[in-house]
């Protein structure tokens, strides 16, 4: 299950599709989880009027969180040493998101295989939402 | 953050859930022990989560005390006392995930360094050092102040397990889809 560095090249990448029109739901679920209750992220009334936002959108959070669902189910589990996003723009409710890892380096450290990762999870109009890298062990 | 964050399995759970991953190694002890995990791991955010322990975090609503989102009105809070309280949120979050977007406030980073990965029955407590600030003049939303922080999470045995960056940005404006 784990990826290996003999078949592995730089430039394989790896797509899932993380989360088919998000839900308000979802947001509030992520919410109660995480702990960041902020009302931007699930209060209509609160993020239209007072915040002046079109609606409430996703905690960027969440969305770092469904790119890391692709991202194990890739590299498997409890292989990431390194993980990181910029958030590029914002997710609102009836988005589709893409996320998608692409093999940047292969590179030995102290006889541990390891593979650098780029990262991009883009919306059902192809606009980056994440861009990041990461960094997982691998067999040999 | 003076209160430990004590990893439960439960939590990893729902944790799980909310971000849609349906791998059992977060929620199925069975097989997760026969799995090269060797037990429940918590997915690779999940730090974020230490949110919920802080006992100043911002961005939750405090028993006895006004909140900021709506009920009778659009804000519980008045104007004047909501940009007071929206200073205080930033600032006090930062010192949760290591991050989060406040009102007012967006996150524009997160960063994670793994030593190894958590498990149910960790008890962790995180240290937040405030990093760099810098300023930015934003094409949609005015002047962009950045500002940077950094928690170390250490276990039960004082071993740092988790290293978070966190980015968080302030605007003049608010930032619609272009």
């Amino acid at each position: 299950m784990a990826l290996s560095a003999s078949k592995l090249s730089v430039g394989d990448t790896h797509e899932e599709l993380v989360v088919n029109d998000l839900t308000r739901t979802q947001i509030v679920q992520y919410a109660g989880a995480s702990g960041d209750y902020n009302p931007i992220h699930s209060d209509e009334i609160f993020a239209t009027k007072v915040a002046g936002y079109p609606t409430v959108f996703a905690h960027g959070m969440l969305t770092m969180g469904l790119t890391g669902t692709m991202l194990t189910n890739y590299v498997g589990d409890g292989r990431l040493t390194k993980f990181g996003v910029r958030f590029a723009s914002q997710v609102w409710p009836g988005d589709t998101l893409t996320a998608r890892a692409t093999v940047e380096a292969l590179r030995e450290e102290d006889g541990q295989h390891l593979v650098d990762l780029t990262i991009s999870t883009v919306n059902q109009d192809g606009k980056e939402v994440v861009k990041g890298s990461a960094t997982a062990r691998i067999d040999p | 953050m003076a209160k430990t964050f004590p990893v439960e399995a439960s939590h990893i759970l729902m944790f799980a859930r909310a971000v849609g991953d349906a791998n059992p190694v977060y929620s199925d002890a069975e097989y997760a022990a026969k799995s090269e995990a060797g037990g429940i791991i918590a997915p690779p955010t999940f730090a974020q989560a230490s949110a919920q322990f802080d006992p100043d975090y911002g961005l939750r609503p405090k028993i006895g005390q006004p909140w900021f989102g709506s009920g009778r009105n659009p804000s519980g809070l008045q104007r004047a006392e909501k940009t007071e309280s929206k200073g205080e949120s930033k600032s006090k979050s930062s010192g949760g995930g290591g991050s989060g977007a406040a009102a007012g406030g967006l996150h524009a980073e997160q960063h994670f360094e793994y030593h190894r990965h958590l498990r149910p029955g960790d008890v962790l407590t995180a240290e937040t050092k405030r990093g760099r600030t810098w300023e930015k003049e934003g094409r949609r939303a005015g002047k962009l102040v950045f500002s940077e922080s950094v928690t170390e999470y250490r276990d039960q045995d004082g071993e740092l397990v988790i290293t978070a960056r966190g980015v968080g940005v302030r605007t003049e404006r608010v930032i619609e889809n272009g």
